[in-house]
C-alpha cells in the first residue's frame, strides 16, 4: 500500500472513475454530473447540494442498488488543510453517502457540501427506502435536514433533546473525575 | 444419616411430637426471614449491554446460577427482589430504568454490574449517565468491563451474605440509599483449564 | 435441510432477483408497513381516541424493557387483534455517544471504544476500525498478523451465531437450546481468553496487527475446539432443524425478497437468505479469505428458516475456515515492525533512550495518522460493518462513523412483521439479530 493520501492526489489532478463507461456528461473526471476523485483507492464524486437527487439517481439508475452508508461530517475545528477539488467550494458540513454496484462489485462515494447556514439536502428514501434510520441519524446528531424525508425527526436522541451532539461546537460534556489518590481535585 | 452444617444424626426418629428436639427447627423470624430471602433471589432482567451477555453466561450451565435458586430471570418486575443493572444506562433509558425500579415490590435491591453501571464507565460524554446511583439506590458495585460470570457470582454472593446476616439494612440506614458495597474483581479462574473440561 | 443451498466460491454472485415488486418498502402513507408517529401524536391517543381513526385498531408497545434477549430495542406495534399491521422500530435507548467519544481517544485506544458496540462479536469492529486506520497510515500487516486476525474473527463468528442460536431458541420457547448454546459459547470465549486476556470486549486486533501472538498449543486448543463442537451441532439438528414444532414456528415466517433487502440496505444472513449470494468475505476480500476456500450459504425463501440454518451452517464453514487456518498459519511478526506505530517489546525499553520515547509518545499522544478519508468493511455476523474514517493529521480521529449492521437491519422489521402475528413478530426480531450496542453507538 503507498504512502500517498488523498490530499496530494486531489490537488493535482482529477481522474477517471471506475471501470464502466457509464457517464453522464462526457469529459474526464466527471461522472453522473460530479466531480471524481481519487481517495487512498476508493473513487469519489464531489456533488453540489443542487446536483446530489440527480447524481444519485443517475447512479441508482447505473445500478448502484445497494445504500452502504450516509453519514456527516462537520469540518469546524478542521486541524489539517482541506485539499478539494478545484471546482467544490468548501462547506462546514460534509453528507457522505456510500453506494455499491453489486453486479459489478464498484464502491463509490459521493460526498456534497452543505453549509451550516442552509443545512439541508435531500433525502435518498424514494430511492433506497434504507436511508430511512440513516438519514435521521444525521438530522439528529449533526443537524442537517433532509428535505421530503418520510419521518424527519431523531432517532438516537430523546425527542426533546436540545443540541446536535456530534456537531464540533457541541462539548463531550464530559465530568470532572476525582481520583482517590489525587491530592487535588481536578 | 450425615447432614451438612449439623452432623450425625443416627437413624431418622418417626417420633413426631415426642422428638421436639430434633424434630423442629427454630429461630428468630428476622432470621427466618432473611435466610429465606437470601435464598431466592429472583432477578429482573435488565441486561442493557455486553454486561447482560455476561450475566446471561451465569445464568446458563457453566456457571450456573441456578443453584443459588436464581436462574428465573422475571421480565414482569412485580415479581423480582433484584435489578441487576447489567450495562451502559444513557439518557433516553434512564426514566425507563426509574420505572422499573419502582415497579418492583419491596423489599429490593440492586446490584450495579460494570463500570458502566458503577460509574459511567470508559463513557464519560453527554450520553451516558455516569453511575446509576444517580437514578436508583445501589447495594453492590460490581467493577469489570464487563465483570465476567465470576465477579458477578462474587457481588451476588456479597450480596446474600449481607441480606442474611442483616448488615445491608444497617448500611442502607447509614447511607441513607443503597448499601454501596464495593467488591473485587474474581475473573480469569478458569483461564488455565482446557477445552472441553 | 431443504432449503439452504450452498454457493460455492467461484459462481458468479451478482444476479439479481427479478419481477418481483419492491413497491411495499417505498410507501411514505399510511399503507406502508412503518408506523411514522411521533411519541407525542401516540400519546394524545390514549387521551383522546376520536384522533384515531380505526376502530379496531390497537397500538401497544412493546419493550425497551422485555425478555426477548434482544437489548433495549423499543417497538411501537399497531395491532387489530393479535395481528400486527404497522410497527415502528424505536431506537436509541442504547446511545453512547461512541463515535463523539472517538474523537477524543487516540488510534490505539480506538479499539477500546468500538469493541463495545457489537459486543457479541466484538472482535469485527476492532478488525474494521484497524483496517480503516491502516488504509490512511498506509502501512501493511505481517502475514501472520492477517492470519490469526483471521482466526480469530472466525472464532467469533461462531461464538456469536451459538449465541444467535441459544436465544432464538429462547425466544421461540426451546429453553433448553439457550443452555446448549452457551456452553459451546464457553469452549470458544475460553480459547479467546486464552489468547487475548478477555471473554468479551478484547481490544485484541489494533492498528498495525494484534496485541500478543497465539499462546504455546493454541493448535491443540484449536483441534480440540474442532473435534467437540460438530457432535454438538448435530444435536442443534435434532433439537431443532427438522423439529416440525420449530419449522411451523419459523417457515414461511418474516420472508423478504432480494430487491427488498437491497432497496433497504440489508445485509449479512438477511440478505443471503433471500437468495442474494453476497458475503464480503468472498465478494470484495479482505485479510487473507482469498486463500482459504469456504461456502456462502444462501436461502431461498428470506423467511426465519432460511436465516436460522444460514447461521447454522455459516458455524460449520468457519470451522472449517478455522481449519485451513490451523493448518496453514505462516510464522512472523503479529504486528508491523514500524516504531512509529507499534509499541517496542517492554524489554527494549530498558535498553534503548529510542524506544523509552516511543513508547511514552505512542501511549499518551498516540501517533499521528496523515490526513485523508477512507472506508474499510468486514462481513460480520450481522452483515456488511463498515468504519468511515476521517484524519485530519493530528492522532486522534476526527470523525470516526461505524455502519453498524444492525442499525440498519432492523428498518426491515416492520416490513417483515407486517400482516404476522404478534408471536411471530418475536421470531422475527430474533432472526434479525439485532445487537443494540452497535445499532445505537
Amino acid at each position: 500500500m503507498s504512502d500517498d493520501t488523498s490530499a496530494t492526489d486531489a490537488a493535482q489532478s482529477e481522474e477517471e472513475g471506475a471501470p464502466s463507461g457509464h457517464d453522464d456528461n462526457a469529459g474526464a473526471g466527471i461522472r453522473f454530473g460530479a466531480i471524481v476523485e481519487e481517495s487512498l483507492g476508493d473513487t469519489v464524486l464531489h456533488a453540489s447540494v443542487e446536483q446530489y437527487l440527480h447524481t444519485a439517481t443517475a447512479a441508482h439508475a447505473d445500478g448502484f442498488a445497494l445504500l452502504v452508508d450516509l453519514t456527516a461530517v462537520d469540518f469546524l475545528t478542521y486541524a489539517g488543510t482541506r485539499t478539494l477539488p478545484d471546482a467544490v467550494s468548501a462547506e462546514r458540513f460534509e453528507v457522505v453517502t456510500s453506494l455499491f454496484n453489486p453486479q459489478r462489485r464498484e464502491r463509490i462515494r459521493i460526498r456534497v457540501q452543505v453549509s451550516a447556514a442552509d443545512a439541508a439536502v435531500a433525502s435518498m428514501f424514494d430511492l433506497w427506502p434504507g436511508s430511512e434510520l440513516l438519514e435521521r441519524e444525521v438530522y439528529d446528531l449533526f443537524g442537517i435536514e433532509f428535505t421530503d424525508h418520510p419521518d424527519m425527526c431523531r432517532v438516537l436522541m430523546p425527542d426533546d433533546w436540545v443540541g446536535h451532539p456530534l456537531r464540533k461546537d457541541y462539548a463531550v460534556s464530559s465530568i470532572p473525575v476525582q481520583f482517590k489518590a489525587a491530592s487535588n481535585i481536578r | 444419616m450425615r447432614v451438612p452444617g449439623v452432623g450425625d444424626t443416627g437413624e431418622i426418629l418417626d417420633d413426631g411430637l415426642g422428638g421436639l428436639e430434633h424434630n423442629f427447627v427454630t429461630g428468630s423470624v428476622e432470621n427466618l426471614v432473611q435466610w429465606a430471602r437470601s435464598r431466592s433471589l429472583w432477578p429482573a432482567t435488565f441486561g442493557l449491554a455486553c454486561c447482560a451477555i455476561e450475566m446471561m453466561a451465569s445464568g446458563t450451565a457453566h456457571y450456573d446460577l441456578s443453584r443459588y435458586g436464581m436462574e428465573v430471570f422475571r421480565a414482569s418486575p412485580r415479581q423480582a427482589d433484584l435489578m441487576i443493572v447489567a450495562g451502559r444506562v444513557s439518557q433516553k433509558m434512564a426514566p425507563v430504568l426509574r420505572q422499573v425500579y419502582d415497579q418492583m415490590m419491596e423489599p429490593k435491591w440492586v446490584i450495579s454490574m460494570g463500570v458502566c453501571a458503577s460509574s459511567g464507565g470508559m463513557f464519560n460524554n453527554y450520553a451516558i449517565v455516569q453511575g446509576v446511583d444517580q437514578i436508583v439506590p445501589v447495594d453492590v458495585y460490581a467493577p469489570g468491563c464487563p465483570p465476567g460470570p465470576e465477579t458477578l457470582m462474587h457481588a451476588i454472593f456479597t450480596l446474600h451474605e449481607q441480606i442474611q446476616t442483616g448488615e445491608l439494612v444497617k448500611r442502607r440506614e447509614a447511607s441513607g440509599g443503597g448499601a454501596a458495597l464495593m467488591i473485587e474483581q474474581r475473573d480469569g479462574q478458569t483461564a488455565g483449564s482446557s477445552i472441553g473440561s | 435441510m431443504s432449503t439452504v443451498e450452498h454457493d460455492t466460491a467461484d459462481a458468479d454472485a451478482a444476479e439479481m432477483a427479478t419481477g418481483h415488486s419492491v413497491s411495499r418498502v417505498h410507501r411514505r402513507g399510511d399503507d406502508s408497513a412503518v408506523l411514522r408517529m411521533s411519541e407525542a401524536e401516540a400519546a394524545q391517543i390514549g387521551n383522546d381516541p376520536s384522533t384515531y381513526d380505526d376502530d379496531e385498531r390497537v397500538l401497544l408497545n412493546m419493550g425497551p424493557s422485555h425478555p426477548s434477549t434482544h437489548g433495549v430495542l423499543r417497538l411501537m406495534l399497531e395491532m387489530e387483534g393479535e395481528t400486527v399491521r404497522r410497527s415502528k422500530p424505536v431506537v436509541g435507548y442504547l446511545h453512547t455517544g461512541m463515535e463523539k467519544q472517538a474523537e477524543q481517544l487516540t488510534y490505539l485506544q480506538g479499539c477500546t471504544n468500538v469493541t463495545r458496540m457489537d459486543y457479541a462479536s466484538p472482535l469485527f469492529t476492532e478488525l474494521a476500525f484497524s483496517l480503516a486506520t491502516e488504509k490512511l497510515l498506509g502501512i501493511e500487516v505481517p502475514e501472520r498478523a492477517t492470519w490469526i486476525r483471521m482466526l480469530m474473527c472466525e472464532l467469533n463468528r461462531m461464538a456469536s451465531h451459538l449465541l444467535f442460536m441459544a436465544t432464538n431458541g429462547m425466544d421461540l420457547g426451546a429453553v433448553g437450546m439457550m443452555i446448549y448454546g452457551w456452553r459451546e459459547r464457553e469452549e470458544v470465549l475460553r480459547f479467546l481468553e486464552k489468547v487475548t486476556g478477555l471473554r468479551m470486549n478484547h481490544n485484541y486486533i489494533r492498528p498495525g496487527g494484534v496485541a500478543a501472538d497465539m499462546h504455546d498449543g493454541w493448535e491443540a486448543d484449536i483441534e480440540r475446539l474442532l473435534e467437540l463442537i460438530p457432535p454438538r451441532l448435530e444435536e442443534y439438528d435434532i433439537l431443532m432443524t427438522g423439529q416440525p414444532i420449530w419449522r411451523e414456528r419459523l417457515q414461511g415466517v418474516g420472508a423478504l425478497n432480494a430487491d427488498e433487502a437491497l432497496a433497504l440496505s440489508a445485509t449479512g444472513p438477511i440478505l443471503r437468505s433471500t437468495g442474494f449470494a453476497w458475503d464480503l468475505r468472498r465478494d470484495d476480500p479482505y485479510l487473507a479469505y482469498p486463500e482459504v476456500d469456504f461456502d456462502v450459504i444462501v436461502g431461498s425463501y428470506g423467511d426465519c428458516y432460511d436465516r436460522y440454518a444460514i447461521r447454522l451452517n455459516e458455524i460449520r464453514e468457519s470451522m472449517w475456515i478455522v481449519e485451513q487456518i490451523l493448518d496453514n498459519m505462516p510464522s512472523g511478526d503479529y504486528r508491523v515492525q514500524d516504531k512509529k506505530v507499534t509499541p517496542p517489546p517492554r524489554v527494549r525499553i530498558d535498553q534503548s533512550m529510542e524506544a523509552l520515547i516511543h513508547h511514552f509518545k505512542i501511549f499518551t499522544e498516540g501517533y499521528k495518522v496523515p490526513e485523508g478519508e477512507t472506508y474499510a468493511a468486514v462481513e460480520s455476523p450481522r452483515g456488511e460493518l463498515g468504519v468511515y474514517m476521517v484524519s485530519d493529521g493530528t492522532s486522534k480521529p476526527y470523525r470516526m462513523h461505524v455502519r453498524g449492521p444492525s442499525f440498519i437491519n432492523v428498518q426491515t422489521m416492520p416490513h417483515l412483521m407486517q400482516n404476522g402475528l404478534i408471536a411471530d413478530g418475536v421470531a422475527i426480531i430474533s432472526s434479525i439479530d439485532p445487537i443494540m450496542g452497535e445499532v445505537d453507538r
